[in-house]
């Protein structure tokens, strides 16, 4: 599980504080903003070498790092 | 019948469709809701159903043609060795021709009902500045009722069948009732097909719990709607039309009245829209989530009209700021600007888009642009402020989660609204800066004491019902804020409960009502948008 433990070092340097580990709900309960998610594709796209279109910005995939990871390994399959 | 709010529609047409309805075998009831959805808009908007028909045959057509891309992609694909890259962007340019031409006949219809007059006025504008004078006279036509609403579902429908996150529908009947639900074609929710479609289809019976629960929120909007939005209209009016025969006093107490006004009418509608679709076992989304209680401009944005912020989330801000270039700006800004500030480039301007987007949606006049606006400087002066701010509190020692601070947040937010919605309700760009002069200039409390207020068409018991229905406002959103399923908690009663409390409410509409001659009843203020 490296992605995860990357993306974990990515959020945690993005938006400092969070409790990213078991948290489910960093969309929901505004962890992640719409500037941090901005920021966080940027990031995301440059650590894997991925590109995240705009349909894959939804909830289910950014509310946790588990939904994060599974959407990093999809994109980085394609 | 022309709107919700008569006789003949509560009275009439919206029993008489649910006893068909529930009458009908499961399997037809779908061509039920579509009749009576039909039959609504046309007693409304007559000839101009042919909008309707067009979005919906347009979107279908498109959609059909989208799936039959798929398809044909899909089978490449399975049959291709290598190439699957460029396989998938010969197909997607394709499909995006498809969808751009959908979007084209949709947005035009709603540009040319919506927006004629006012490109003209730009045109003739713009040519005057180079010396041509052709005093473009294009016609103001009266649209389709729900055009705003119903053309930004078809939108959605279209992107997510080109983004893959739906299936093209095969089935005619479930597009057209999707974009026409009667419950919802006059001021939303702006539903997406995947919320709302199968459950249009369903057939779901009319159940006991299900008629309480509607009907009491039904009841419940209602009485926002005809007991306060309705009770508010003449001081409201007279305020805002006469703006210079009164001081500030007068003028902030239109804009706050307007705002709670507003709010009523809208939220009252949705309440209204939501019950009747969970009379037809349809869940609809909800679009407002105690929008008082924000603690930001943002954060009130999340909560008011939620169907319409998604929406320009969904479909304007994250394609707009995720676009090619968009990325390539964040990249390099992030790497000059820090991850706090580099990413806000990019994200202004796509909230540039979402923000005049937002202000055109509601009408086509310099006040609603400015509104737009309005939003966007406020939107991203926080986000440039936010980090300070954060420290600031840090070396004060402020709780930012503690009760006085957040009592601050909701106050200032509450100014901000007051003031956006000022604006949006003037009558013109430049009154709303003339009433906003005069409430900042001349604010005085007198017309308080003199007794003035009282003379503005409404009387003390008038304000003393508006007072009442406040405390009960605020206390059903603190309970929702908390979680708390109302009408459920109130269902799962015994029935003499449940009852007494239907038959409260049913009465509290009766009694406190803003009926009779000396009101004038407020048109459902967001279907002219």
């Amino acid at each position: 599980m490296e992605e995860r433990e990357a993306i974990i070092e990515i959020l945690e340097e993005l938006a400092p504080g969070g409790d990213f580990e078991n948290c489910t709900t960093l969309v929901d309960s505004r962890v992640l903003d719409s500037l941090t998610i901005v920021a966080l594709v940027s990031e995301l796209e440059d650590a894997f070498d991925i590109t995240i279109p705009a349909v894959e910005v939804v909830v289910e995939n950014f509310n946790s790092v588990d939904g994060l990871t599974a959407m990093v390994q999809r994109l980085a399959e394609d | 019948m022309t709107s919700y709010f008569t006789l003949m529609f509560l009275g009439l047409f919206l029993p008489l469709t649910v006893v068909v309805y529930a009458a009908v075998p499961k399997k037809g009831r779908w061509v039920v809701l579509l009749l009576a959805s039909y039959a609504f808009f046309f007693v409304l908007s007559r000839a101009l159903i042919i909008a309707l028909v067009v979005s919906t045959l347009s979107i279908y057509v498109c959609g059909r043609g989208m799936g039959a891309l798929i398809a044909q992609r899909d089978a490449a694909l399975k049959e291709a060795q290598s190439g699957k890259k460029a396989i998938r962007a010969a197909y997607a340019r394709k499909m995006k021709g498809v969808m751009v031409a959908g979007l084209v006949v949709n947005l035009g219809l709603l540009a040319a009902f919506k927006y004629l007059h006012f490109f003209g006025r730009i045109i003739d504008g713009a040519l005057a500045l180079v010396g041509i004078h052709l005093n473009l006279e294009l016609p103001v036509w009266a649209a389709p009722i729900g055009i705003s609403f119903y053309t930004l579902m078809a939108a959605s429908y279209l992107v997510d069948v080109f983004r893959g996150t739906i299936p093209a529908e095969r089935h005619l009947g479930k597009v057209a009732l999707f974009l026409g639900f009667f419950p919802q074609i006059m001021e939303g929710p702006i539903a997406r097909f995947g919320q709302t479609a199968d459950q249009l289809m369903a057939g779901s019976p009319v159940t006991r719990a299900n008629l309480y629960a509607g009907t009491l929120r039904m009841l419940y909007g209602l009485c926002k709607k005809i007991i306060v939005a309705d009770r508010l209209n003449a001081l409201v009016k007279l305020v805002f039309d006469n703006y210079g025969c009164y001081d500030g006093g007068i003028i902030a107490l239109g804009a706050i009245l307007y705002t709670l006004q507003l709010y009523c009418d809208f939220s009252g509608t949705m309440d209204l829209a939501l019950g009747m679709g969970r009379i037809f076992g349809v869940t609809l989304p909800e679009n407002f989530r105690q929008p008082f209680f924000s603690r930001t401009a943002g954060g009130f944005w999340n909560r008011w009209h939620i169907t319409l912020g998604t929406w320009l989330r969904d479909y304007v801000y994250y394609p707009v700021s995720l676009s090619k270039p968009a990325k390539s700006l964040t990249k390099h800004a992030r790497k000059k600007l820090g991850n706090r500030y580099g990413p806000l480039l990019a994200s202004s301007l796509a909230l540039i888009c979402v923000w005049l987007g937002n202000g055109l949606w509601h009408g086509a006049g310099s006040q609603y642009l400015f509104f737009g606006i309005y939003y966007f400087v406020l939107i991203v002066a926080g986000s440039l402020i936010e980090p300070s701010a954060a420290r600031l509190a840090e070396k004060l020692g402020v709780s930012r989660e503690a009760w006085g601070y957040r009592a601050f947040q909701i106050a200032r937010t509450l100014v901000i609204i007051v003031v956006g919605e000022l604006f949006f309700r003037a009558n013109g760009l430049h009154a709303g800066f003339d009433m906003f002069g005069i409430m900042v200039s001349q604010f005085s409390l007198e017309s308080f004491a003199d007794g003035t207020v009282l003379k503005l068409g409404m009387d003390a018991k008038d304000f003393a019902v508006v007072g009442v229905s406040v405390v009960v406002l605020l206390v059903v959103g603190l309970l929702r804020e908390r979680g708390v399923d109302i009408v459920g908690k109130i269902g799962a009663q015994k029935l003499p409960v449940r009852w007494i409390v239907w038959y409260a409410v049913f009465l509290v509409l009766l009694i406190f009502g803003a009926y009779g001659a000396a009101y004038t009843p407020v048109d459902p203020m967001y279907a002219q948008f």
